[in-house]
């Protein structure tokens, strides 16, 4: 993956920068010896690796605006980090950047159950956010799979989803307000706790623009009140048209649950030699999830039984209590854990739209044939975002490259259909070259126009989401 | 000007010598600084309607009632009911999809599942130097690149003409209910609209009318589940009196767009306001806006305000968070007022920088959102 060369003036200048960095944060926020910055050197694409000049933990708005402040003037590049568990090299660095961890800046800032939102420092983890209101029974919706380790600044720069957003939506959909600090150290405000923008949506703009506009320093987030319940079913078919077909008819009956998830065998096969969870083994398995009262949930999942009944399932298990719940969703939540175990994985995160699900999936196997590597499936089915697993030996000469061939395949597929590149995880440096395949060259344009706006030196991840010979004049003129 | 494809609008932006008013279907009023009028009235048409994959996409100038139509077909809605401002501004002419999102148009179901910008996934418009552009697509989760579905969307077509939009639809429901407090203070009912907002039983409209000192909150689903739900809330709700439940989806219905459409004040004389704010600061700045009366949605987050003619609202409001929007006054008050909420001094540069990027002779609806 092609990196700009790092400015060697800049990495000339690193003690004079170390110097004015630590004389405006508090003792210790800097981080400059070259052993301690391994620690971020990567994020969770873990394939490419570059430590940065340096790192920098603030805890305030005013010390990130300092940091920004002190790099703009100076021309120095920042990389800013959420907590480093990006998929797609968001937060990769460059030799000569300095990296801007939000880590420190994880405060509850303010709490507010009448008007339902939670204001927070944005390197708070997701679920600590569900955490901090869970007494009073209310929960923050998004949930990315690595909503344990994930910071909210991270979800803001990748527009992050998760398993439930069928029903709750991604990231922009549950975001009311940020206080944002330009690349030059501006500080402002947009949204808030009210609802919508007066103006241009411009929160809606920042939200899922990879750290390239500006840092988001605090968020105030939509709270909701939890379900009084909620249950899986879990459905197993002889093959994935057929599944395909059920996802369908679900969603057409007028039933929203708040999941459909889907695995194909060799996931199954993975996940039950891993996990143990009892599923059946068979081309295709679906897990159904409804919420409500008890009452409501035998309606909706009385419903979705009687669809899946029809179309010959070989297996169909409703979830009787807690504990069968649990084994239901076992497999599934372990399923990135079970194919770790066996192989090197690439996670694609495709988008197609879910009409097109069984035809993309042969067409996955048949380029999984080709390139002589397995594939795995397992996504968010009703909205159509896949995860094919592409599964590799990285201590194999060549077999990165060649996976990493299948997966461009396999996005150019997902475009080709009618779908997008990634649904969650973002461009970051992983799709970076081939964001020509979904957008036109003017298309692109105008995004880094805006990025012109926002930051007009280009000196914020300046080296993701758009492919480098396409930005290079932007970064240029920048210069 | 009224182009009949994307092509032709390319052209027209091309080879525009002045200012332009963007126009849909005419039934809201922008107060554009002269020039032609441009109408995408003639683009219309779905081209795209997937049940399955609760995927609509249509041309900008497709009729909402043509949409709204297809869905009803397919037992499916625009789950977040944008408002028809025929009634309130007496205007004629049928809206359009390209206006519904060009203005960012939501109802009262905004506070559950949220507003026209969180039904779109994508956008192909002409920016104001007649490039065709594209962004977002037809799936439900996208985040590749930059986010200008939203950006475009409730721009008033200040960056661009859209020309065709993919939306995301939902199920119609089977039932709904609303449940009526009478005779709260503005205090106190938005208390009651937050308690119900605030539990588990998934309440898709909270308003308030200080008139006739009814509080209402709207229940939808599986009829079972609505009646359930209903019983749950009124014990929920006993603090604030008894309630009222009035079952049934068509009275339901017709509640409910009139609290939508606001005709309360629609044959009543003076300007009309619109506020958001976060919903317990609304009572207090209610008090102080000097407003005849008002209607209170999105469990008190957005306040209709009829004010009498020609006072500043934010001026009698002072400083608040939140925006206030004029939306209907003569044409005198709305020269003396801007009738969007000016912005910090940040914003506000960001957002002429925008315009300038993507329309940069100024062509698209000058004067409006300034």
């Amino acid at each position: 993956m092609e990196m700009p060369e790092p400015d060697a003036d800049v990495v000339s200048r690193k003690g004079h920068l170390v110097e004015r960095l630590q004389n405006a944060l508090p003792p210790g926020a800097v981080i400059h010896d070259t052993t301690e910055l391994r620690a971020y050197e990567c994020d969770a694409l873990t394939a490419y690796t570059c430590p940065p000049l340096c790192a920098v933990l603030p805890t305030s708005t005013e010390e990130v605006a300092a940091v920004l402040r002190i790099c703009h003037d100076e021309g120095v590049p920042v990389v800013p980090r959420g907590a480093g568990t990006s998929l797609a090299g968001g937060a990769l660095a460059t030799a000569d950047a300095v990296m801007l961890g939000t880590a420190r800046l994880n405060a509850v800032i303010e709490t507010n159950y009448d008007d339902r939102y939670i204001r927070v420092q944005s390197g708070r983890t997701n679920l600590s956010v569900t955490g901090a209101v869970e007494e009073r029974g209310f929960f923050y919706a998004p949930d990315p799979s690595s909503q344990l380790a994930c910071a909210i600044a991270g979800n803001i720069a990748m527009n992050s989803g998760g398993a439930h957003c069928l029903k709750y939506g991604v990231t922009t959909n549950n975001l009311l307000g940020v206080t944002m600090v330009l690349m030059d150290g501006t500080v402002t405000e947009i949204g808030g706790a009210h609802l919508d923008a007066g103006g241009l949506d411009l929160l809606g703009l920042i939200c899922g623009s990879e750290g390239q506009l500006g840092v988001v320093t605090e968020a105030t987030l939509r709270i909701l009140h939890k379900p009084e319940g909620a249950r899986p079913v879990l459905m197993g078919y002889d093959s994935s048209e057929v599944a395909g077909q059920v996802v369908n008819d679900i969603i057409k009956a007028g039933v929203l649950p708040v999941a459909i998830e889907f695995m194909d065998r060799p996931c199954i096969e993975a996940t039950e030699a891993f996990a143990k969870a009892g599923y059946p083994m068979c081309e295709a398995l679906l897990i159904v999830e409804v919420e409500g009262s008890d009452a409501e949930i035998d309606e909706q999942l009385g419903l979705i039984m009687q669809i899946a009944a029809r179309h010959d399932p070989v297996e169909l298990r409703e979830a009787k209590d807690a504990d069968e719940a649990g084994r239901i969703w076992l497999g599934r939540k372990s399923a990135f854990g079970a194919m770790g175990q066996i192989n090197d994985y690439m996670c694609l995160d495709g988008t197609i739209p879910v009409s097109e699900l069984p035809f993309v999936l042969r067409r996955i196997a048949e380029l999984a044939q080709e390139y002589g590597l397995a594939v795995a499936n397992v996504f968010h089915a009703g909205d159509g975002n896949m995860h094919p697993l592409i599964l590799y030996n990285a201590n194999t000469p060549g077999e990165q490259e060649k996976c990493e061939a299948l997966g461009a395949d396999i996005l150019r597929l997902c475009v080709e259909v009618g779908g997008c590149l990634t649904g969650e995880h973002g461009v970051g440096i992983e799709k970076r070259d081939l964001m020509l395949v979904q957008y036109g060259p003017d298309d692109l344009d105008a995004q880094m126009a805006v990025k012109d706006v926002f930051d007009p030196a280009w000196l914020l991840n300046a080296a993701k989401v758009f492919p480098l010979a396409a930005s290079k004049s932007h970064r240029i003129a920048a210069e | 000007m009224s182009p009949i494809s994307e092509y032709e609008l390319a052209e027209a932006l091309a080879g525009a010598h002045g200012p332009l008013r963007i126009r849909g279907g005419g039934t809201r009023t922008l107060d554009v600084d002269g020039g032609d009028t441009l109408s995408t009235g003639q683009m219309t048409g779905i081209t795209l309607h997937e049940p399955g994959a609760l995927t609509l996409v249509a041309k900008a100038g497709t009729p909402v009632s043509d949409i709204r139509a297809a869905l009803r077909a397919e037992n499916q809605r625009l789950a977040f009911e944008p408002m028809d401002h025929r009634p309130l501004l007496g205007t004629t002419g049928a809206p359009t999809i390209g206006g519904v999102v060009a203005g960012n148009v939501s109802g009262p179901r905004r506070i559950a599942v949220g507003a026209a910008r969180d039904f779109m996934l994508g956008v192909r418009f002409v920016d104001g130097t007649g490039r065709i552009l594209k962004n977002g697509g037809r799936v439900m989760k996208n985040v590749t690149g930059y986010d200008l579905v939203r950006l475009l969307t409730g721009s008033h077509g200040t960056l661009g003409v859209l020309s065709e939009v993919s939306l995301k639809v939902l199920p119609d429901v089977d039932a709904a209910a609303t449940l009526l407090l009478s005779g709260l203070s503005d205090t106190q009912a938005v208390k009651a609209l937050s308690a119900g907002l605030g539990s588990p039983f998934e309440i898709t409209g909270a308003a308030h009318d200080p008139e006739a000192g009814e509080t209402r909150l709207r229940i939808e689903g599986f009829a079972n589940s609505v009646t359930y739900r209903a019983g749950r809330l009124r014990d929920l709700l006993a603090p604030f009196g008894r309630a009222e439940v009035q079952e049934g989806k068509a009275g339901t219905a017709e509640t409910w767009a009139a609290i939508r459409d606001v005709t309360d004040f629609a044959d009543r004389a003076g300007d009309v306001w619109r506020l958001s704010v976060k919903p317990s600061d609304a009572p207090a700045l209610v008090a102080r806006s000097g407003a005849e009366t008002v209607r209170y949605d999105w469990g008190g987050g957005l306040v209709w305000l009829l004010m009498p003619e020609g006072v500043d609202l934010r001026a009698n409001l002072g400083p608040f968070k939140g925006h206030a929007t004029l939306i209907r006054a003569d044409e005198e008050t709305r020269r003396a007022l801007p009738a969007f909420q000016p912005e910090n001094p940040v914003l506000a540069r960001l957002t002429a920088e925008l315009r300038a990027k993507f329309d940069p002779r100024g062509v698209l609806n000058p004067g409006v959102m300034a």
